[in-house]
């Protein structure tokens, strides 16, 4: 295989991994203060995800780092497109990281608020903005011959892209209140996840279909065979999810919540694919595995790298979430 | 060009904060391993105990300062593309790899682990808890490897060739070895070692002084801390001392900009201090020593030493005609704080070290008073020498073969780039205040004890 396939694969892998774990992150942090105002209920939920969100971000760090490697044109076009989008999400995302290390030194009352309050920001703009860029690379930007963006940050804002955003921050949530309802022991608080994950749910759902109904009338991504069948299969998965949510069969829902989120992140690449970023302006001027990529020498060494290092981080990741698989009860503060 | 000469700003800005936090990361993750391992290994009782106390106590440092450099280093790798996209399109091919692999290799190690330690107290063995604080400082110590890899090839291109209107890699063995990465790496964990030291010199003065129930731990960790500090002292001197006699090949615009050395010369005096006139590309007034730049260089009072002129005109020759010379008084005073702020932290690791060693930190307070003072010299080490490192690359920004003004994103307005410089300068300020004020509140409420009565029981 060309190893420009193999590293648009990766990135894909990396984006799946990326969207399904910092998909609960997310939505954990988005839904936190409304689940609970009490402090130590809101202790318990972010510590459902305190051990694994740092690592989990990285997933996104990773995916940006290999789009430079692997693709640099595309990093380049997507990062200088996304300018103001990103210092956007790069404001929510400092928030979100240094709240949840220091709400835990944070004493008054007033001050673990405001961290609270960040933590949500922090965790609901970056779901909505992904949500954006999805659906903005899908239906396509206004990339010029020089592979420079020529349009400006409101360009980037549609009735399309918003919905996108919509899409995302409903999905993430109520992954996110699908992954509480496994992680947490109070039987109490995962009742009013539940009924929060239910409107979540409805709201995904009705957000997800118009999306999709709005991607098949704005793109070109159902002329993909297997794009098609895939976001078919996302938003059944979805529905599924949401039934087996509502008669409380935790794993069932999480699972097929997760392979909602798969699905999708694949059927968009599917879709994309061989392009990475698609040019309204020109198809010719398309970013594609072809135009956009590193050498074959650069290509080469980045694969066996990552075909070595992936696992190994699998297998860590894994064991990490080993040693917290018992679930959190309120008050389990540390012995130290 | 009003959006490039933002961006160069908000570049800098947002790297000197990022690397507030980045050297303490790599020391105190180092320290506090360090720490952890005397609790698990150790077999008197109370030291046990005091240890644990004290891997609780600057590990609390750490994860605060952890925090802060995580969410500024995100900020870094967005950048290049956000701000410089010209520049990943040219570099991409090479400059891509390290950084992918950093994330692949370090974050992920460093992030995954810390989150166990901090977490697993109660779930893992000692041990292994210790284990994992140690692959947290594996890693953090790899990620510096690898994005000074990067860096190093900004400073001294290798490895690649120019191909399709790019530089495209063609030898990454060449590009790890870098001759530039060897200096560059040392000096940067050494001096991570040494703000390190210089903090926990401080925090121990300031417990010993004010802390009478914490008094006896923290004269241990005076002890400890004045080799640890002396030891990466040393090294910053060392590395630093070597990578200069390298520079006079890798880069001698750099290193005679440093100097202020405008004039080829046969031998080359040391300026102390120097009235520079870049206008008029010479000195209009200077102290010299007669023959110490050359001796610093080879080894030996003699030794011709380019001067900054005659490599501007080669350059002119290599690369058509301009200025190629970087901001020399920049340079010249700032290669001159570092140093000086190094001279003054070996000299405060020497005698912190002796007091504490001969047990006369209680006749000489006055010098526990003093040391919480120096908390700033690491950090004016450090950000000097950043200056130096990347203003004396300057107009290039991968020298040789890339310019600086051709970097920049074509789509971005001034405008775009002052939102965000403002943005990112006002954050990072009330961020700053806030953690430095958790800080200090944790220092001055925990008590770390240690039952000296018991010490050899």
């Amino acid at each position: 295989m060309d190893y420009t396939v193999i590293w648009f694969i990766l990135i894909v892998v990396l984006f799946t991994g990326f969207f399904f774990l910092e998909g609960f992150d997310y939505g954990v942090g988005t839904l936190m203060p409304f689940i609970s105002k009490r402090d130590d209920e809101r202790t318990a939920i972010i510590r459902t995800i305190g051990p694994v969100w740092d690592g989990n971000e990285v997933w996104m760090i990773t995916a940006g780092g290999a789009l430079f490697a692997a693709f640099p044109h595309v990093y380049a076009t997507m990062f200088s497109a996304f300018y103001l989008a990103l210092f956007l999400m790069l404001v929510a995302l400092i928030l979100r990281g240094v709240a949840f290390e220091f709400r835990a030194h944070t004493p008054c009352a007033c001050g673990r608020q405001a961290w609270d309050a960040a933590i949500c920001f922090g965790s609901a703009v970056p779901a909505f903005l992904w949500g954006v860029a999805v659906t903005d690379l899908l239906a396509g930007l206004p990339i010029g011959a020089n592979m420079a963006y020529q349009g400006t940050f409101f360009d980037l804002l549609t009735p399309y892209s918003v919905l996108g955003g919509l899409t995302f921050l409903f999905v993430f949530g109520y992954h996110g209140a699908a992954f509480l309802t496994l992680r947490l022991k109070d039987a109490g608080l995962i009742l009013r996840v539940q009924s929060l994950g239910l409107r979540m749910a409805a709201c995904g759902t009705f957000a997800f279909v118009l999306w999709a109904v709005y991607t098949y009338q704005a793109t070109t991504l159902f002329q993909s065979p297997l794009a098609a069948v895939l976001l078919a299969g996302a938003g059944l998965f979805f529905v599924m999810s949401g039934l087996s949510f509502s008669i409380a069969k935790g794993k069932a829902s999480f699972m097929l919540t997760s392979l909602s989120i798969v699905c999708t992140t694949v059927a968009v690449f599917a879709g994309l694919f061989p392009r990475l970023m698609v040019s309204s302006l020109n198809p010719a001027w398309s970013l594609t595995i072809a135009n956009a990529s590193s050498s074959p020498y650069t290509l080469s060494i980045m694969t066996v790298a990552a075909l070595v290092l992936v696992p190994i981080v699998l297998i860590y990741q894994g064991w990490c979430w080993y040693i917290f698989r018992k679930r959190v009860g309120i008050g389990d503060e540390e012995k130290h | 060009m009003e959006a490039l000469l933002l961006s160069r700003w908000q570049f800098a800005i947002t790297t000197i904060y990022h690397f507030l936090f980045v050297p303490l990361t790599l020391g105190l993750s180092i320290w506090v391993a360090l720490l952890e391992t005397c609790s698990v290994t150790t077999k008197r009782p109370h030291w046990r105990d005091t240890s644990r106390q004290l891997v609780r106590f600057f590990g609390t440092l750490f994860l605060i300062n952890f925090a802060l450099g995580v969410v500024t280093g995100i900020v870094q790798e967005f950048h290049f593309g956000m701000n410089w996209s010209e520049y990943a399109r040219f570099m991409g091919d090479i400059f891509g790899a390290p950084l992918a692999l950093e994330a692949l290799t370090a974050f992920f190690l460093e992030s995954t682990f810390l989150g166990i330690w901090m977490f697993g107290w109660d779930k893992l063995s000692p041990k292994l808890h210790c284990a994992c604080i140690w692959i947290v400082a594996l890693g953090s110590n790899l990620s510096a490897f690898w994005i000074l890899v990067a860096n190093s090839f900004m400073q001294h291109p290798v490895g690649y060739v120019i191909r399709n209107g790019r530089a495209e890699m063609d030898n990454f063995f060449a590009l790890v070895t870098n001759p530039y990465v060897v200096g560059e790496y040392s000096h940067a964990l050494c001096a991570g070692l040494s703000t390190t030291g210089i903090l926990i010199l401080a925090v121990s003065a300031w417990k010993y002084l004010h802390d009478e129930a914490s008094r006896a731990a923290f004269a241990t960790t005076l002890k400890a801390g004045a080799i640890f500090l002396a030891v990466g002292v040393l090294g910053v001197m060392g590395s630093g001392h070597m990578h200069t006699q390298y520079l006079a090949q890798a880069n001698p615009m750099k290193l005679s900009s440093m100097e202020a050395l405008w004039e080829t010369e046969d031998p080359a005096p040391f300026a102390i201090v120097a009235d520079i006139n870049q206008a008029a590309q010479k000195n209009d007034f200077e102290i010299t020593v007669p023959g110490v730049f050359s001796f610093m260089l080879y080894n030996k009072p003699t030794g011709e030493v380019k001067g900054i002129n005659a490599v501007n005109r080669e350059y002119e020759q290599k690369y058509g005609g301009g200025d190629y010379r970087p901001d020399v008084c920049g340079l010249f005073w700032t290669f001159r704080i570092m140093v000086a702020s190094g001279g003054l932290m070996l000299l405060a690791a020497l005698i912190t070290g002796f007091l504490a060693w001969t047990n006369r930190l209680k006749l000489f307070p006055i010098w526990l008073k003093v040391l919480p003072f120096l908390l700033p010299l690491p950090f004016l080490a450090n950000t000097s020498g950043w200056f130096v490192a990347e203003a004396g690359r300057q107009p290039w920004i991968v020298v040789g073969l890339q310019k600086t003004a051709a970097a920049v994103s074509p789509n971005l307005t001034g405008l775009d780039v002052w939102v965000t410089l403002i943005g990112f300068t006002l954050i990072y300020l009330v961020l700053i205040v806030i953690a430095l004020r958790l800080a200090c509140r944790h220092i001055r409420q925990t008590t770390v004890t240690y039952d000296l009565e018991g010490r050899d029981a």
